[in-house]
């Protein structure tokens, strides 16, 4: 017998008594949606943006190698996108455009449409994140509902720059990762 | 070694094992203050957990729902029965691919299956990616704790180590100093990978997509470098629908750390053009414990290791004093199902307090768990020496004038005998333990003279 078989028979040989899947209630929260939302950012170690502050701060920074997969900000971009993410590895900073946003989390979901490369939001140095004001949603539960059933091969909640505390429980930003996240409300 | 030995040499460095448990405590404090932001916080555990009883009350249904949408999604599904089955798909992908070198994100489930040192003897390069897994990996140590693997060492020891491994400055302990280290190592790792193994959070049987979260980036960085993405999962992973995750992912991090949410939550569904996904079913003993009534809804476990940082013997024993996988109040539970007599010890290292259920976001009954084990390993394994010490108590408390007459005569020896005598190496009781000051009398003399 293949160990499918096996498992699956072992299971059914149990017989269990059907236990109910309960339906799950709509949860919100109690703050402003926009204030929530930079809280969440700011305590994830990001930092929040307007769109103004997102531009001088782009002109002020001189780096090598910039992508922009967001069509609005395409000018910053300084290479042609390589078809292999190796070719990605010096990427200093990468803007991308978030879908919407979680205020509970801070939680912003991308999926393959606006990944050219799955591995952008990690391999670059640094990440900007442009996200619409009116694409905020409160909690992961009113997220989901708006993924629905969207077919995507690969989607992702972000909620800040790569960190660790694995050295004496210290928060230490950018492990593996991008460095720093950088949310541009729009 | 049983749990008591074992936890004798964690001791050993007293002001090692206070910090131990400072740190836990501190995290168990942010779990705490966080989960009291979440009104509906006692909502979401009884959800999850009625989520993960109808998974277990229909797992096969669920597995072959999740299968079929897997497959349909281009994601390669194979069955392991047990440890070995598991490790030995994982090598034959690895083969196929003639890859040499590979690194792997956190999972405990390769842990279990002792993945590792079985590739390293079929000549593969395992990299465990995850910064205090890559720590403990260079220790030759398994990890102390499944969130924070390598929460038994202080930055010193870690500062030599990378000295010695990645020759980093002597004596330099800073913590940021020491990841960036490790931050550049790693990276030319995950940039030479052609196989990168994770393990699974949750896998989603309507979608047939799976979850993967972390903090660093690790897994993510892994494999979508890789050509080959090989998903290690316990059975007891799926859950029904997608909507569900709303409820865990609220739960996870805020369970674990006393964080909102990891930074990075990956929903896996098919692999990019030209890429492979392969996930790994196993059961290694899952189907087992799900036909035992009264452990079966140990299986509800997501791993958040909050009944690690709440555990009053775990703080100040260590992780590797449990001698299993996953230590601390859930492993006791789960690993006397794996083998009895080789864990027989576990389920002893508890005070019962409850704190482990209390804590437990999808409202696992781990106390009364350890509670069962301990009478399931008394029947099979006999009273553990207690027995000559149960009759003789059984004998004072039936009389009255033996009671009376032997209360004094405590009260007396206490106060004289030699400390050699009582702290004894035969009395389990006295090992770590002081007794209470001996009061002058008895409460029934004390009664006699105060009652009115």
């Amino acid at each position: 017998m293949s160990s499918r078989a096996s498992i699956l028979n072992s299971i059914k040989a149990i017989a269990l008594e059907e236990k109910t899947l309960p339906e799950l209630p709509s949860f919100g929260i109690s703050e402003e949606i926009v204030t929530a939302f930079k809280r969440s950012i700011e305590g994830n170690k990001g930092e929040i943006m307007s769109e103004m502050e997102f531009l001088d701060w782009l002109s002020e920074s001189s780096w090598a190698k910039v992508y922009s997969a967001v069509l609005a900000y395409a000018s910053a971009s300084n290479l042609v996108l390589p078809k292999d993410p190796h070719d990605l590895e010096d990427l200093n900073l990468a803007i991308l455009e978030g879908q919407f946003g979680v205020a509970e989390n801070g939680a912003i979901w991308l999926d393959d449409r606006q990944l050219p490369h799955r591995a952008i939001p990690f391999i670059t140095e640094h990440l900007v994140i442009v996200l619409k004001k009116s694409r905020l949603f409160p909690t992961l539960h009113q997220a989901y509902e708006e993924i629905g059933n969207e077919f995507s091969g690969f989607g992702l909640f972000i909620a800040g720059p790569s960190k660790t505390a694995d050295i004496e429980q210290s928060l230490v930003i950018g492990a593996h990762g991008a460095k720093s996240l950088r949310v541009v409300l729009v | 070694m049983s749990h008591p030995q074992a936890a004798t040499e964690f001791l050993k460095d007293q002001a090692k094992a206070k910090w131990h448990d400072e740190t836990l405590w501190f995290v168990r404090d942010k779990r705490d203050r966080i989960s009291k932001t979440i009104p509906e916080w006692e909502d979401l555990r009884n959800l999850a957990s009625q989520i993960k009883e109808n998974v277990l009350s229909k797992l096969d249904v669920y597995l072959e729902e999740y299968e079929k949408k897997a497959l349909q999604n281009g994601i390669q599904v194979h069955w392991a029965k047990d440890a070995e089955e598991h490790n030995q798909i994982v090598l034959s992908i690895l083969q196929k691919q003639q890859c040499t070198a590979i690194v792997k994100s956190k999972s405990i489930l390769t842990e279990e299956c002792h993945l590792n040192p079985y590739l390293e003897k079929n000549g593969i390069e395992v990299v465990d990616t995850d910064l205090g897994e890559r720590i403990v990996q260079f220790l030759n140590q398994p990890p102390s704790h499944i969130v924070l693997p390598a929460i038994h060492l202080k930055k010193g020891e870690i500062s030599e180590l990378f000295h010695e491994k990645l020759h980093t400055e002597k004596g330099n302990e800073d913590p940021a100093y020491l990841t960036h280290a490790a931050r550049l190592h790693l990276r030319e790792k995950f940039l030479n990978a052609k196989v990168a193994i994770t393990g699974v959070n949750f896998a989603v049987a309507e979608t047939g997509e799976f979850v993967v979260c972390t903090n660093e980036g690790n897994a993510d960085m892994g494999v979508h470098l890789a050509d080959v993405h090989i998903a290690c999962m316990g059975i007891e992973k799926i859950i029904p629908r997608r909507k569900d995750l709303g409820v865990f992912l609220r739960l996870l991090a805020r369970s674990a750390t006393g964080q909102p949410v990891t930074n990075y939550n990956s929903h896996f569904r098919s692999p990019s053009a030209g890429k492979e996904i392969h996930v790994i079913l196993v059961d290694n003993g899952r189907t087992a414990q799900l036909a035992r009534d009264k452990f079966r809804n140990s299986l509800k476990c997501i791993r958040c290791g909050a009944c690690m940082n709440t555990c009053p013997i775990y703080r100040r024993s260590g992780g590797f004093s449990y001698g299993s996988t996953v230590p601390g109040p859930i492993g006791s539970i789960l690993s006397p199902g794996l083998d009895m007599k080789k864990y027989s010890t576990l389920p002893f290292a508890s005070t019962l307090c409850g704190s482990c259920s209390d804590v437990c976001p999808v409202k696992i009954n781990i106390h009364e768990q350890l509670y069962e084990w301990r009478q399931e390993i008394t029947k099979t394994h006999g009273e553990l020496g207690k027995g000559l010490s149960m009759k003789l108590a059984n004998g004072i408390f039936k009389s009255p004038l033996a009671y009376k007459i032997s209360g004094n005569l405590m009260r007396t020896a206490l106060k004289t005998l030699p400390k050699s005598l009582i702290y004894h190496p035969i009395n389990s009781w006295g090992k770590g333990r002081n007794l209470p000051e001996t009061p002058q009398e008895s409460f029934k003399e004390w009664y006699q003279k105060n009652r009115k």
